[in-house]
């Protein structure tokens, strides 16, 4: 296999982690609804919290997006 | 058509040499400082009436305080008060420095591997030595899980002893790498505007527009997440899990 395609593979092989950043942040907004409709006074507490994991979650996206940047630009 | 990575390009705008080192100044430098201008300009001129109505700059000038005034207390506590001038200049000039990226044909400092890394370092570094400052030795307990059997820590000392030396890069990898891909997103759509031309143009056109707002909110997030988890990793030192 030709060196290029081979890096055009891996780099849409490193996109395969955005199914488990999908996940993440679903489950945080979802649990964050759930939570909030049993209990709205304590909605607003949390909310900074949630941002905060959904910021989190969503840099494990971008560890990927970094590496398919690496796998097409740097090598 | 522009490459959509054009944006992050560094240009000298004036040569400097210094000991053999590059220091010339770049439009990197020249938005950090546009940054630290606009960001002292505002609390300074927000703050020079200091009246109890506040006016409308006075009050974003005491939101922001007030806003990292209660971070640093209920994450770092007791103790934490004396570092919260160094978390105000840190959030601020952050957020600063995110929100002027997104004016067109400005430039993001924060985009740049090379500013968040050095500051991330120079934040572990320093709550490293404030922990050994503070606990000597026993500041090496915070490697140790509490009330977990001796078998278990043979594994869990290790990863604790990895997750904190990769800290560092984990915090400025976030940043940069948030800034990067959302303004190359915004780029490679406004690239789609011009290839679909007058008729299909539109719909990429209006994704701009949300993904606009919501790049604001990611520029204010990435600014508070960075400073939050300097506030916990504050708080690791201070306190060693408490």
């Amino acid at each position: 296999m030709d060196a290029s395609a081979a890096k055009l593979i891996g780099a849409g092989l490193a996109t395969i982690a955005l199914a488990g950043v999908g996940v993440g942040i679903g489950n945080i907004f979802g649990s964050f609804v759930s939570g909030a409709l049993r209990n709205p006074e304590a909605a607003p507490r949390v909310f900074g919290n949630v941002l905060l994991g959904f910021a989190l979650t969503e840099a494990v996206a971008l560890f990927a997006l970094v590496i398919a940047f690496m796998i097409l630009f740097v090598f | 058509m522009h490459s959509p990575m054009e944006q992050f390009e560094i240009k000298r705008l004036l040569d400097f040499k210094f000991a053999g080192l590059d220091v010339s100044f770049t439009n990197s430098s020249l938005w950090m400082i546009i940054a630290v201008i606009l960001a002292t300009g505002v609390f300074v001129m927000g703050m020079r009436q200091r009246a109890l109505v506040p006016s409308r700059l006075q009050s974003v000038a005491e939101v922001g305080y007030d806003f990292i005034a209660n971070m640093v207390r209920d994450n770092v506590g007791e103790g934490g008060k004396k570092y919260f001038p160094f978390i105000l200049t840190l959030f601020i000039f952050i957020l600063f420095c995110n929100v002027l990226g997104m004016v067109p044909y400005s430039f993001t400092p924060t985009s740049h591997i090379v500013v968040t890394f050095a500051m991330a370092l120079f934040i572990f570094v320093g709550v490293t030595v404030i922990g050994l400052a503070r606990h000597g030795l026993h500041f090496f307990s915070l490697f140790v899980p509490k009330g977990v059997p001796f078998v278990l820590l043979l594994l869990l000392v290790p990863i604790e002893i990895i997750s904190y030396f990769i800290r560092p890069f984990s915090l400025s990898i976030r940043l940069f790498a948030n800034m990067l891909a959302g303004h190359t997103m915004l780029k490679v759509f406004g690239g789609f505007v011009v290839m679909m031309g007058l008729l299909g143009g539109w719909a990429p056109l209006a994704f701009i527009v949300v993904f606009t707002g919501l790049e604001l909110l990611i520029a204010f997030l990435q600014a508070y997440v960075f400073a939050i988890l300097t506030c916990l990793y504050l708080n690791d030192a201070v306190h060693l899990h408490h």
